[in-house]
């Protein structure tokens, strides 16, 4: 025989040219789109030079932020943060329903499965900003169009999410509970709730999170919150305005966050 | 009294899991059913009270038929039967009173089960139950900090708090170790008497099954070849019942094969619905 030690490598042969090419073609794509857009788009670099001095400009216009302003933004933070609120209470109503049937093993039969996906997908696939959009002209400017909107764009997420965790649970807790002889309301209530509880809290809160960021553009459509001030203080070149609103936004996003990490840990 | 006759199931797959099983189960005896694995110890517990659906052959509790009733008076007559699980089956993000008194479900509201809101006599009966079975004090700690003896004991619990007619366990010491098992078996016996109702209990450690049950029912590849008193169960029946050994009345026997009532796909596909 050959030689008397073995060898052994994780990838040979086929597949090790496989991965070779698979890197190749990556980089190709990349490579070829800069190229590609550079040719036919704006995109060029001829003011990446002037970058750095523009940036310094922009701080210079920011500086000093008009702290004196900050009062004025209570108000609209607050109604940013209510937006964020009642909409995902609102979705998470929505959700729990769409979750039960959007999951393989709750699903009663195979259309309310569709039906299930078929909500997630609509309600996932539309960016928060276009669904305001439309609800701005169903209800008119303002928060409600933005909870509304914040709301049917946050089910899908959390539909989506809590169905996978459904579809996680252990059988056996279920089944434990149905021998006893109870309706599938009480299988609800103890075999299944109390399994995905934590992801329930934990992914709402996280919902809610990203709900209080994407809340802070909404005014940049008419669909009230932070955003109309921030968007009028942009259109008027008050950039002293515009950096003590930035700064209120950070505070609030910074708590929020610390709101969700703590829920998180908390509920187990 | 529990009665099954020509209790059968062929799985999906074709595998025949069960084979015209008919016995009776009466009084306070313990009933220990024992057998190689896929010999369908846990296909027939299981299909005594449907959760796994049998394909032929009448189940009879106290002469009333389980196997042709809907799914409301399906729900009424487990109301009826205790069952105790290899894998306890516990809710285990719930307290062990939860637990226990979930074998309440079948009488309440799901208003009241929402809020954990149960008869003053049923959790006086939980509370009793718990000091029997040696979890006093124990009410308020989340099942999944309990250890498996510790476990097993709520799910005995719960079956008991039902009020059963017939009390079921599925392997209900193959997750403990030799001690608690004998523990378990113990109290599944003392309970038989207690409460005078028969326990039927599927397990493969025959000697647990020598030492604690009145009776034996042995299966092999489906179907029943011994039934009778413990004292009876000599060397000779336990190669009929292991080794498929000069079975009286048929002619061929084959190998066990290994068959996993939880992934029973068609009958039973849904968790919830029923």
């Amino acid at each position: 025989m050959a030689s008397a030690t073995q060898t052994w490598t994780r990838h040979e042969g086929r597949d090790r040219a496989m991965r070779i090419g698979f890197v190749v073609v990556a980089a190709l794509t990349v490579i070829g789109s800069w190229i590609w857009l550079a040719e036919t788009s704006n995109m060029s670099l001829q003011y990446v030079s002037t970058a750095p001095v523009q940036l310094a400009d922009l701080f210079g216009r920011m500086y000093p932020p008009d702290w004196a302003y900050l009062p004025n933004v209570v108000g609209p933070l607050a109604e940013t943060i209510r937006i964020a609120v009642i909409g995902t209470i609102a979705a998470v109503a929505m959700a729990a329903p769409v979750a039960y049937i959007t999951a393989e093993n709750t699903t009663p039969n195979k259309a309310t499965y569709l039906l299930g996906k078929l909500i997630v997908t609509v309600s996932r696939s539309v960016h928060v900003i276009i669904w305001a959009l439309l609800f701005v002209i169903m209800f008119g400017p303002g928060a409600l169009a933005g909870t509304v909107a914040t709301a049917v764009r946050s089910v899908g997420f959390l539909g989506k999410l809590l169905g996978e965790e459904i579809e996680e649970i252990d059988f056996g807790q279920v089944e434990g509970i149905r021998a006893t002889g109870a309706s599938p309301a009480k299988l609800l209530l103890y075999g299944i709730v109390p399994q995905i509880k934590p992801a329930l809290v934990g992914i709402s809160v996280y919902r809610w999170d990203i709900n209080v960021r994407a809340a802070t553009i909404l005014g940049f459509v008419g669909a009230g919150g932070i955003g109309v001030q921030l968007f009028e203080a942009i259109d008027s070149f008050a950039w002293r305005t515009v950096s003590a609103i930035l700064i209120a936004i950070l505070g609030v996003v910074l708590i929020s966050e610390g709101i969700s990490a703590y829920a998180r840990q908390k509920v187990r | 009294m529990l009665q099954t006759e020509n209790l059968g199931k062929v799985y999906p797959t074709g595998d025949k899991a069960l084979k015209d099983v008919s016995v009776e189960i009466s009084g306070q005896e313990v009933v220990a059913m024992i057998g190689p694995s896929g010999a369908g110890k846990s296909t027939f517990v299981r299909c005594i009270n449907r959760l796994t659906e049998p394909t032929s052959g009448k189940v009879l509790l106290d002469d009333r038929e389980l196997t042709t009733l809907g799914t409301d008076e399906l729900r009424n007559a487990r109301r009826d039967i205790g069952m105790v699980f290899q894998e306890y089956n516990l809710v285990e993000r719930l307290t062990v009173m939860e637990n226990v008194l979930s074998g309440r479900l079948g009488y309440v509201s799901n208003w009241a089960a929402f809020r954990r809101k149960f008869p003053p006599e049923d959790v006086q009966r939980a509370y009793d139950l718990l000091d029997l079975v040696g979890l006093d004090g124990m009410e308020n700690k989340r099942v999944d900090e309990l250890s498996g003896g510790q476990r097993q004991r709520v799910g005995i619990a719960r079956a008991v708090v039902q009020e059963p007619k017939i009390i079921l366990a599925d392997e209900p010491t193959s997750s403990l170790d030799p001690e608690t098992s004998s523990d378990v078996m113990r109290l599944l016996t003392d309970i038989a008497v207690d409460r005078n109702i028969p326990v039927l209990i599927n397990i493969h450690e025959v000697h647990l099954a020598e030492e604690y049950s009145d009776r034996i029912l042995g299966l092999h590849d489906g179907k029943l070849v011994f039934d009778g008193p413990t004292a009876d169960l000599t060397g000779d029946a336990k190669d009929v019942i292991y080794k498929g050994e000069e079975i009286p009345d048929t002619t061929s026997v084959q190998t066990g094969t290994e068959v996993d009532p939880t992934t029973d796909g068609s009958s039973d596909p849904i968790a919830v619905r029923e």
